[in-house]
């Protein structure tokens, strides 16, 4: 393929990995900023979200259309309750200890992929589109007769994946106005900033924990349904998603919501991209130091400000 | 430090005592006898390794599943010797070094005579040199060239399944004659990839043909369309091999980069694997070619002894489970399991095996094993073992997918898969 | 202080003594257990010392396997040079990444670490056609000998893992006993003071990573030839988790807790396994109940009730 369509072509690509990266990060920073924990379970809430997916295209029935809304409603739901209720049981009594956390939360992570293996089983399963027609796209060249539109070969994308796109930023401006514009947004905020004023001022902080952990896991969780018709779901897939989202939330700025949704668009475009140029092993060789040294040179990641 | 071969490592004094006697007793008695005696003997254990969590779930379970098939069956026909099987199953956690910890458990703790497993190399070559250290004769199912290319020991052997290098190379001369001669390669980017890579590339070229562009792809990827504009206009046939939980993304982003103009398509079903090939996306499949281990439907003309394994597993004729429909097996290479679970039988009837103080006699016997005739004992067909490299050869299967269904156009004769030897195990000692 | 060296040298002695009497299997798991406290001991004193919160110990447990596994697998130099140039690999790494990751702390600290760690399990893979990927390679048995002593006999590999596990454990009772180990405490806990006391924190800190990644490299390089294999599995990242998990759950900042941590996580899975296909649930349970009811790890817990000034 020649240069221009192919690297389109991964910009496509990167489109849809930045669009999902983005849903599932912006969760994670979410929690991370409000709470200050690290949850290393957050992929396995991704995954969850597919696998539930798959459950519930398999017992609604109706087509391909309404099982993927119904999903798409019930999945976050539930995975957002069970999150809700891990923070309850779980992170509330060890009192958010940051290390504490990480230890609880890969013991979590243990227990969510050991109960998928026995419930939903080890294979790689797929949820069917609502839709999914594959779309030709055209380039253009200049030719004899000035320019020139024709369809290069493979150059293509599928409307379903252009609909992940345009879903995961309607989502991110809904997440972001509820911040921004409602009551428990600005609650959010306040215990954000700070808890123990928050708890001063009667903010009931341990109930807006909960929902933060919930809402968080909901993000990641709706991130996997909207991923499995494109791929599938796997009770293993939720280890690299996580490290991507990890690598977003840090690049952004810890915290910084518009900063995770520019580092998700980085992160996922640059590695379509960097593809092109590169074997693609070794593009992932240099994409990997690239982002530590961003780090390294940037420690407050690209828009934190909060020196450390 | 005591190195002495005959020690029996694992059982505990009385016990291998106990089995011993019973065995020895066993021995000498006549056929009849040693049937009815069955009940009582001490049964023979076998370790086995399994892919029970990690990456190798869905293969661990079909190979679960076959083993236990065949353990029956032979128990059903009078065991071994006269002594019942017994399977003693293990998760490797599809890990090298848990599998290795595996094979210290099997040999110092649960008395088993021999182990036996698995598919992932990595686990394979893992466990290998304890294999080694603890004398315990360790059979794989692995398809790995590692047994063959002489990097594991006199104790490790694959008589069951053969290995990827004689399989790559006998697709060349069909893939050549009747696809084209110019491809693509596809394929993952660490070593069973690379034995793709290199097995194959050198074997097209011997056949006239050539190797456009090779598409390494990292393992850790999860979507795969960026690739293939890498793949060159003039194509004309791809060849494609991937593992894991993302093969079905790979072979449905491949249809929908072609679109309706694709060239020809010819992969190892390890793409496919356990996976329904009526899944959503996969229509363009239609027409394109796939290695097979063994038939992963039943064949118009399938022999009998192909019905009773399939029938003994609870495969239905699509190849999924007789329970679920959608629970699709791992065809190509579980029937591994049932044959080597029978070359073990057919191994210690040879020797006279009745303990852990004969595995050197067992291993012997096994590499003095040579044709092995089609049967119900090698459902998949016939093979030729080479007691010197430790692996066995047969034939390959081709299919076509054809209204959804794959039908087997071509087999590769065992002759195809041959190559020299680039190891004598039998010049190394016990 | 005696107390403290009594119950160390005992705990040596009691492992030296397990060499005579454990039945085969227990041996080949204490063997391994006590090879991978190495590693633990190691990333405890980055982490558990100095709260360098690594998640890329893995390069450095790596770094020492193939160091040594490839001169094994390419040259005829012998065991011994070639586990002291897994060593040197250990150190260089750990230099070079310190030097760079350094300058972040907390969790761009973890993130860096991951990165680099990641790159170097990428690179192995990379690197085939010397490594064999994921596949890994057979360290052959003839390369397994020091002085003419088989490694792969079972008495031999326990003692040579004995001796590795004492001296680590000793030279950490020792370092944290002196000041700059001591000065290695006080960074943990507040960076800021130790830097306006007048230490060059950037130093010490580099110096505790270093001395972290050798120690790392010490056990993978010994795993390599005590077991005989090297592969990418290993630098993958569960193998970072894991020495975190072993610390966090035998205690951080003691010097006994990374190897009751091993002891613990390995033998919660080898029993649970045996009970139910479902151990990584026991597992995850276990882990979360340590958190909620001994959240200082196992040792931690000891000193916090029983034992104040337990190092």
């Amino acid at each position: 393929m020649e240069f221009g369509p192919y690297l389109m072509l991964a910009m496509l690509e990167g489109a849809v990995l930045a669009a999902v990266l983005a849903l599932m990060a912006s969760g994670l920073s979410l929690t991370f900023g409000v709470m200050r924990v690290v949850n290393v379970a957050h992929g396995e809430f991704y995954m969850l979200g597919a696998v539930m997916a798959w459950f519930v295209a398999h017992l609604v029935g109706g087509g391909a259309a309404i099982a993927f809304i119904a999903a798409a409603v019930i999945a976050p739901l539930a995975v957002g309750a069970m999150a809700a209720a891990a923070d309850m049981t779980i992170l509330k009594r060890i009192d958010y200890d940051p290390e504490r956390t990480i230890v609880a939360t890969i013991g979590l992570l243990y227990v969510i992929q050991q109960v998928t293996l026995m419930t939903y089983g080890a294979d790689a399963r797929p949820v069917e589109p609502p839709f999914n027609s594959r779309i030709a796209l055209p380039w253009f060249e200049w030719g004899e007769e000035g320019l020139a539109l024709y369809y290069p070969w493979g150059l293509s994308t599928t409307s379903y994946k252009l609909f992940v796109i345009a879903a995961a930023a309607v989502l991110i401006l809904a997440v972001r106005l509820f911040m921004t514009r409602t009551k428990a947004g600005l609650i959010m905020r306040a215990t954000q900033l700070d808890s123990e004023m928050a708890t001063a001022f009667g903010i009931p902080v341990e109930r807006v924990y909960a929902a933060v952990f919930g809402i968080g896991a909901g993000l990641a969780a709706l991130a996997g349904v909207l991923i499995v018709p494109v791929q599938q779901a796997h009770y293993l897939m939720g280890g690299d998603a996580l490290l991507l989202s990890f690598i977003v939330v840090i690049i952004g700025g810890l915290g910084s919501m518009a900063g995770t949704i520019v580092a998700a668009i980085l992160i996922g475009m640059s590695d379509g991209i960097i593809s092109v140029f590169f074997s693609p092993t070794l593009a992932k060789i240099l994409a990997t130091l690239l982002v530590a040294l961003v780090l390294v040179f940037r420690p407050q990641g690209l828009f934190g400000s909060r020196p450390r | 430090m005591t190195k002495s071969i005959d020690r029996p490592q694992s059982a505990s004094r009385r016990s291998a005592l106990k089995t011993l006697g019973a065995a020895g007793a066993a021995a000498t008695l006549p056929l009849w006898a040693r049937y009815t005696n069955a009940q009582t003997a001490e049964p023979i254990r076998i370790g086995f390794q399994k892919h029970v969590t990690g990456i190798g779930a869905a293969y661990g379970r079909w190979y679960d599943r076959t083993s236990q098939a065949a353990v029956a069956k032979i128990n059903a026909e009078g065991g071994i010797n006269g002594r019942m099987i017994e399977l003693v199953t293990e998760d490797d956690g599809t890990d090298p070094k848990r599998g290795a910890e595996v094979l210290e458990k099997f040999a110092n703790q649960s008395n088993c005579d021999v182990a036996f497993g698995t598919l992932f190399s990595h686990v394979v070559i893992g466990s290998a040199p304890r294999a080694g250290e603890l004398k315990l004769p360790y059979f794989v199912v692995s398809e790995g060239h590692h047994v063959a290319s002489g990097m594991l020991n006199r104790w490790t052997l694959q008589p069951g399944i053969t290995d990827v290098k004689s399989q790559v190379q006998a697709m060349a001369p069909f893939v050549s004659n009747n696809l084209g001669k110019k491809v693509t390669m596809i394929f993952p980017d660490f070593a069973f990839g690379h034995d793709h890579r290199d097995y194959f590339s050198k074997a097209i070229e011997a056949q006239g043909g050539q190797v456009l562009e090779m598409i390494a792809i990292p393992p850790t990827e999860t979507s795969f369309t960026k690739y293939f504009p890498k793949i060159p206009r003039d194509t004309e046939v791809i060849y494609h091999v991937m593992v894991g939980p993302a093969v079905l993304t790979f072979v449905k982003e491949m249809g929908e980069f072609f679109g309706p103009s694709r060239p020809e398509i010819f992969g190892f079903i390890d793409s496919l694997e356990a996976v329904d090939l009526s899944s959503p996306g996969l229509d363009f499949l239609e027409g394109t070619y796939f290695w097979e281990g063994m038939p992963r439907y039943l064949q118009p003309d399938a022999a009998d002894y192909v019905k009773s394994y399939r029938d003994a597993v609870g495969v239905d004729e699509n190849g999924a489970s007789t329970e679920d429909a959608k629970d699709v097996s791992t065809a190509a290479h579980m029937f591994g399991c049932w044959e080597t679970l029978h070359i073990i039988k057919a191994g210690m009837e040879a020797s006279g095996y009745s303990g852990p103080g004969d595995r050197q006699a067992l291993v012997e016997a096994v590499e003095a094993m040579t044709d092995m005739p089609a049967g119900i004992e090698h459902p998949q067909g016939a093979k030729v073992f080479n007691g010197k490299t430790h692996q066995v050869f047969g034939s390959q299967y081709i299919s076509q997918v054809e209204g959804g269904k794959l039908i087997v156009k071509h087999t590769a004769s065992i002759e195809d898969t041959l190559y020299p030897d680039e190891v004598d195990y039998t010049t190394q000692s016990f | 202080m005696s107390r403290s060296l009594i119950l160390h040298l005992g705990l040596i002695a009691v492992l030296f003594a397990l060499n005579f009497v454990l039945p085969p299997y227990a041996h080949g798991n204490i063997a391994r257990v006590m090879t991978l406290a190495v590693y633990a001991i190691g990333y405890n004193i980055a982490f558990g010392y100095t709260g360098l919160l690594s998640l890329g110990h893995a390069m450095f447990f790596a770094a020492g396997m193939y160091g040594a596994g490839l001169l094994l697998r390419f040259t005829d130099m012998g065991a011994l040079p070639a586990y002291a140039a897994g060593l040197a690999a250990g150190g260089a790494l750990a230099l070079a990444v310190g030097l760079l990751a350094l300058r972040t702390a907390g969790v761009s600290f973890m993130i860096v670490t991951l990165m680099f760690s990641q790159a170097v399990y990428l690179a192995i893979l990379y690197f085939g056609e010397w490594t064999r990927g994921d596949e890994g390679f057979v360290i052959a048995s003839a390369d397994r000998m020091i002085a003419g002593v088989d490694l792969a006999a079972p008495q031999a590999r326990y003692l040579v893992a004995w001796g590795l596990f004492s001296v680590a454990l000793m030279f950490l009772l020792w370092l944290v006993r002196r000041p700059s180990g001591r000065v290695f405490v006080a960074i943990r806990e507040n960076e800021d003071r130790a830097r306006l006391l007048g230490y060059d924190t950037f130093r010490l800190k580099l110096l505790s990573l270093v001395i972290s990644g050798v120690i790392s490299a010490a056990s993978g390089a010994a795993y390599a030839i005590l077991f005989g294999y090297a592969g990418a599995s290993f630098a993958g990242v569960q193998y970072s988790i894991f020495p975190m998990l072993w610390v966090l759950l035998g205690g951080a900042g003691t010097v006994i807790g990374p190897f009751l941590g091993t002891l613990f996580m390995f033998y919660l899975i080898d029993l649970s396994s045996g009970l139910t296909d479902a151990y990584m649930l026991i597992a995850g349970v276990a882990l979360i109940g340590l958190t909620l009811f001994a959240p200082q790890g196992i040792a931690g817990e000891i000193r916090r009730r029983f034992w104040k000034d337990l190092p």
